[in-house]
Order: C-alpha cells, then sequence, then structure tokens
C-alpha cells in the first residue's frame, strides 16, 4: 500500500483567490462584533503586516486599504470535496481528512509510472486549478497526513523506511490526541521515535486506548478506519462575483474558471457532459444559458468556448451577482480515437468540436447531413438524418431540388429525357401524379421538370442539373 | 551605345535568361475531367487553395464539374462541408456521381454568418473540401477564404456570378462556365502557368 497526501494549509484563501484577476491585500474574518479577527491572509495582506488571529480592528489601524471577506466553513468543504473528485481520476480509493486528501496510490502507479511522475502529474493539476499544496507519500494514510504537515515533497516508500522517519517527528507535529501530545512533553517525550518505544501498557493506563489506536493507524499495525470518498454524480459550482456585472465581458473570466473545473471534475469521474446550465444570478431571479452538445465532451478548452459563445448572445435583464454551473447528467465518455495514417494536418480540429462551434453562433440545427428515404416522391425522398441506405435510383436525378416546384416560364423547353411517371401518395393525403422530364431552357440550364400527366404543358421546375 | 546587339548573343552569354514559372508538383487534386486536368498547370485543382467558379446561371453543370472531385473525397477521411447552398442538394443525384452522402456536411448559415463559417470549415483542418455560395465577399473576404484554406490544408470553392469576373480575385484558379452555345469552361487565371487559350469542353451526362 502506499498512500498519498495532499495537504491543503491554504483552503479557503484559495478558493476566493483563485477566481480573481488582482492579487490586492485580501483577508478572511470570521466571528462577530468586535469579536471578528483574521483567519487567513493572503501575501500583499502579510507583507503589510496582517497576521493570521489578528482583530479586523488592529488590522484596520495598520492598513487603511485591504479586502475583508467572511470565512465560509461550507465554502471551504465544498473545495475540498471538489478536489477529492479531481484526485478521484488516480485513485478508487480517496478519503477526506482535515485540511488534506489522501489516496491509495499503489495500484496507480502501473498505469501513471512511478511515484515522482505521478507526484508531478498531481501537481501540475493543483497548479492549474490554483491550489496550493503539500505532498507527501508514505505507506500509511496518517503518516502521510504527518509528513505533509512537516515538509513538502517527502516520500517514504517502504514500511522500514516509515518507521526510521516517524522517528524525529516532533509530537507537536505528530496529529495525535491533543490531550497526550500537550502532557507528552512535559514527561521529557519529544518525539514520536521516543513514543513509540515506550511500553504500550503503561501507554494505555495513562491515556487511554485512543492514543495506541491512533499510534498503531499511523504505523500500519491498525486499519485506517477512514470513509472512502465517492464524487456526486452532478457538478454543481456556484461562484459570488465581486462587485455587480452589466457586462457579459465581464463575466468570461469566472466562466473559463467554471468551465476547466468542470472539465478537471469529469476527469475525475472518467465521464463528460452533454448538457449543462449556466445560471446568471441577479438581485431579483436569474437568467438561464443553456449549452448543449452533440456528444459527451469533457476538453477544458472546449466547453470554455462553446459556454462563451452562448453567453454572448444573451442579453442581461439585470446586472449579475453570481454565477452558477449545473450539470446534472454525466454520462460516459468515450475519447475520439485518431488514425495513424490521418491525413488531416497535425494541429487540426476535430469535426465534432468543428460541428460544435458552428452550431453555437448558427443554432443547434445549424449542421446537418442528408440521407434518402424509401418514399419516392422527391420532396419526402430525402431527409435530415446521419443516416444513408445508399439506394441507387435508376432514373435521372437532379443534384440541385426545390423545395418546392416552381412554375418554368418563357418558351418552352426542350425535352432530353423522360418522361418518368410518379404516381403515388395516394394513401396519405399527399397524393402526386407527375410526368418528370429532363428538359433543357433556351439559356442551357439543365433542369428537372414535370407537367400533369400525357400533357407538355404547365411546366414545373423541380430542381437543376448542375 | 549605337551598337545594336542581338538577343542570342546576351543569352549565350548568360548575362540575360528568360523567367519560367516553377513548375508545380501534379496531380494531387484531379478535377476528374481529363481535358481539364490538361490544361491546369498542377494537373487539377490547386491543393489547399480557393478556386473561384463564376457562372451565368444556375443549373449549367457547375456542380457536375466538382462532383468527380467530392465523389472522391467522400472516399476519405475528411469531411465535405457545404455552406448554405442556394437549394436542397438532391440526395438520389448527388449519388448517382458516387457521392458518399454521409461524409457531406450541410451547413445553415444567414448571408452574415456565411463567410465565418466557411472560414471556420476550412481553418479547422478536418475538411477535405468547402463549398461556399458567397454573394457579399469582396477582395478581402476572398483573401481570407484563401489563407484559411492554405492554413486547413483544404479545397475551396467559392461558386460566384459571372459578373464577377471583371474584379481581381486573390484565388489561386478562376473558372468561368458558358453555357451556350454548348457548355464550355474557360480558364480566367491560374497560379503557375499559363492561361489557355481555348476553353475545355464540359460533356454535359445525366447521370
Amino acid at each position: 500500500m502506499l498512500w498519498a497526501c495532499i495537504a491543503l494549509p491554504q483552503l479557503a484563501l484559495d478558493g476566493v483567490l483563485r477566481r480573481r484577476a488582482d492579487a490586492g491585500p485580501l483577508v478572511l474574518v470570521a466571528g462577530t462584533g468586535h469579536a471578528r479577527s483574521i483567519v487567513a491572509a493572503n501575501a500583499a495582506a502579510r507583507e503589510a503586516g496582517l497576521r493570521v488571529g489578528q482583530r479586523l480592528s488592529a488590522a484596520q489601524a495598520l492598513l487603511a486599504q485591504f479586502e475583508a471577506l467572511p470565512y465560509q466553513p461550507e465554502r471551504v468543504d465544498q473545495w475540498h470535496r471538489f478536489l477529492a473528485a479531481v484526485a478521484y481520476r488516480y485513485s478508487a480509493e480517496v478519503s477526506l481528512l482535515p485540511h488534506a486528501i489522501v489516496l491509495e496510490v499503489s495500484r496507480s502507479l502501473n498505469l501513471f509510472g512511478s511515484w515522482p511522475r505521478l507526484e508531478s502529474l498531481l501537481r501540475a493539476d493543483l497548479d492549474a486549478l490554483g491550489f496550493r499544496h503539500r505532498i507527501s507519500a508514505a505507506p500509511t494514510p496518517h503518516a502521510a497526513h504527518v509528513l505533509a504537515g512537516v515538509a513538502d515533497g517527502q516520500a517514504v516508500l517502504t514500511d522500514e523506511q516509515l518507521r526510521h522517519a516517524l522517528q524525529r517527528i516532533p509530537l507537536a507535529q505528530s496529529r495525535l490526541p491533543a490531550a497526550a501530545a500537550e502532557a507528552l512533553p512535559g514527561m521529557g517525550i519529544r518525539t514520536l521515535g521516543q513514543l513509540l518505544a515506550l511500553p504500550r501498557d503503561g501507554l494505555r493506563r495513562r491515556f487511554g486506548a485512543e492514543l495506541l489506536l491512533a499510534l498503531d493507524r499511523l504505523t500500519g499495525a491498525a486499519p485506517a478506519g477512514l470513509e472512502a470518498y465517492r464524487p456526486p454524480d452532478r457538478f454543481d459550482l456556484r461562484i459570488e462575483l465581486t462587485h455587480e456585472v452589466e457586462a457579459i465581458g465581464a463575466l468570461v473570466f469566472p466562466l473559463r474558471r467554471m468551465t476547466s473545473d468542470l472539465s478537471a471534475y469529469l476527469a475525475g469521474r472518467d465521464g463528460g457532459v452533454q448538457r449543462f446550465t449556466l445560471q446568471l444570478e441577479h438581485r431579483e431571479g436569474h437568467t438561464e444559458v443553456k449549452v448543449g452538445l452533440l456528444a459527451p465532451e469533457r476538453e477544458a478548452g472546449m466547453l470554455f468556448e462553446l459556454a462563451r459563445a452562448r453567453l454572448e448572445q444573451v442579453q442581461l435583464p439585470q446586472p449579475v451577482i453570481a454565477m452558477r454551473l449545473l450539470a446534472r447528467d454525466l454520462p460516459a465518455f468515450v475519447p475520439a480515437g485518431r488514425d495513424l495514417f490521418d491525413e488531416r494536418p497535425a494541429n487540426a480540429l476535430p469535426i465534432e468540436q468543428l460541428r460544435e462551434r458552428l452550431r453555437a453562433r448558427l443554432g443547434d440545427r445549424a449542421v446537418h447531413q442528408l440521407g434518402s428515404t424509401t418514399d419516392p416522391r422527391p420532396e419526402l425522398a430525402q431527409k435530415v438524418t446521419a443516416h444513408d441506405d445508399g439506394w441507387q435510383e435508376p432514373s435521372p436525378r437532379p443534384t440541385w431540388l426545390f423545395e418546392r416546384p416552381i412554375p418554368l416560364r418563357g418558351a418552352a423547353p426542350r425535352i432530353l429525357a423522360g418522361p418518368e411517371r410518379l404516381e403515388t401518395g395516394w394513401w396519405d393525403g399527399g397524393e402526386v401524379c407527375r410526368d418528370y422530364y429532363v428538359v433543357e431552357t433556351a439559356q442551357g440550364q439543365r433542369g428537372w421538370a414535370f407537367c400533369a400527366p400525357g400533357e407538355r404543358d404547365g411546366w414545373m421546375l423541380h430542381g437543376w442539373f448542375a | 551605345m549605337a551598337a545594336v546587339m542581338p538577343l542570342s548573343n546576351l543569352l549565350d552569354a548568360r548575362r540575360v535568361w528568360r523567367g519560367r514559372a516553377e513548375p508545380l508538383p501534379a496531380g494531387e487534386q484531379p478535377t476528374g475531367w481529363a481535358a481539364l486536368d490538361a490544361v491546369l498547370p498542377s494537373g487539377g485543382w490547386p491543393a489547399a487553395a480557393l478556386s473561384e467558379i463564376l457562372l451565368p446561371l444556375d443549373g449549367v453543370g457547375e456542380l457536375q464539374l466538382v462532383l468527380p472531385t467530392l465523389a472522391r473525397l467522400s472516399q476519405g477521411a475528411r469531411a465535405v462541408v457545404l455552406v448554405a447552398p442556394p437549394y436542397l442538394p438532391c440526395v438520389a443525384g448527388w449519388r448517382q456521381h458516387g457521392v458518399d452522402m454521409r461524409r457531406i456536411e450541410i451547413v445553415s448559415a444567414t448571408e452574415a454568418d456565411v463567410l465565418w463559417a466557411t472560414e471556420q470549415c476550412l481553418r479547422s483542418g478536418s475538411c477535405a473540401a468547402v463549398l461556399a455560395w458567397p454573394r457579399q465577399a469582396d477582395d478581402r473576404a476572398l483573401r481570407r477564404l484563401q489563407v484559411a484554406a492554405d492554413g486547413g490544408r483544404a479545397l475551396a470553392f467559392a461558386f460566384r456570378d459571372r459578373q464577377h469576373l471583371s474584379n481581381a480575385s486573390p484565388a489561386a484558379l478562376r473558372l468561368e462556365l458558358e453555357a451556350r452555345p454548348q457548355a464550355r469552361v474557360w480558364v480566367r487565371k491560374c497560379r503557375g502557368g499559363a492561361l489557355p487559350a481555348q476553353p475545355v469542353a464540359l460533356p454535359r451526362a445525366l447521370h
């Protein structure tokens, strides 16, 4: 077993900062009234002297201009779960620990390569999503959690190395039950190595079974006892904008974040999305923008481009204060394969993406194919479909067909072929009884025209042999 | 400098030489019309470029000219796109010319979006040929199509009225169709070769 731990030291702050383009001083505050104090501060704020734990009033005395946002625990929880969904891409065993995610990766290494490679993949994902992180690996999840708390990038791959690595960990960073971690240094026990060397009976008498269980979980002598994370079957992401937005252009930056989050989430589930909804929330009510695709997709750039094209057609009735992305049905995603001997240029846009791009601007029905039906009536002989049976019509058919026949005026045309009598449709009210001819007009155009059976008059033109 | 020097002396001394166009690689995109291929410098359509087809009227054989090419391309991996065709393509008629209709994508677009859609299709690189009937295309618009066709390695066909013949065009090839007294094709411009003096007859079969 090998567990990776992703510690998220600034989850609350990153969740807020990642959707901002500017980087002015910003703090998160918790508490009420005069007791409001800082729980997180970004780099610009720390530079100005603001610290975590400081009263908001003290901070205001230090710095005139900074942004103070309320700390929202439920939002932090939402990001925590979102990142677990992203990590689910790399392992089927993912669990949540306080401010951290652990995932079992020993089997994932077969697919992704060695641990350093997997580690760099995880880091690339988290960097792209804008979350600061510390990553470590150890044979037990709790040990990985402890190691990630001590330093970034530690990898302990065997039990032997683990015993060795735990020796020097100070008790203050060992994440053991608080009562024991506080009392033991007073007894001269300062590192995990010293603690593990003590007789277990004595520890049980003094600190109860809780400490022993925690130690056993750390070393792997007891099962980790973690609840496995399961990604939800729907994606729901809502972000509040910092100010009221009246122009669509200002929604593009948050939209890019949201669609790339959706893409990361879909990659974690190995799924795609075929329909999603953007809700633009106003002070009263909201505007819905529906985005539909022909086939499930999950590529971030494509989702963004399509959502943007739909968004740009929207007229805002009121300013937008928040945006929400909802995806309910998440079907399986089948990536498009590419042939080794593909004749397309290397940077070609796949035809599916081209279709989506055209549909996004020209309308859902803008791109179609025609196929034939078994009906002999020219008006009904073809329809919009992807299916085509390949039936060969023995009589001449034009290459351009009119949607409805038009009268052929002027001098009587020269007849080149015909007649071909079509007499059908009496069963459904659309009865047709016509003699079709191939004709040539005085200008040299070749047409497909018909007149009433047996007559050579009252020509109706139905298509061109172009 | 009163002495008159015969040109042949200069040519022999290699001080003057005759310019000649670089011969184009032949036969990548044959039109399917042997007589036309014979007079075109690349032995067919200019690859990855815009070809303009100018017509006096609809129904004079303009599709017949390109259908052998479309039939060949529809057997390949890349799609053939018709952007806002003036009439419905008749499935039975196209199939009689050997076109696989499953590879033909039809895009409906308003007049304002035709050039945009054509350019997107050409640029994408996943279309073998794109046919368009632009009505309000100026020199700049056609140049964009020409550049997009080059970028996406696609054949671009623009069908336009014969009245545009007097305007300059950035297309690599311009063909004019004539219906009377018989169906003929005039090559009005071709990149990389001399203009043939005579038109090419277009034998018109019903299917």
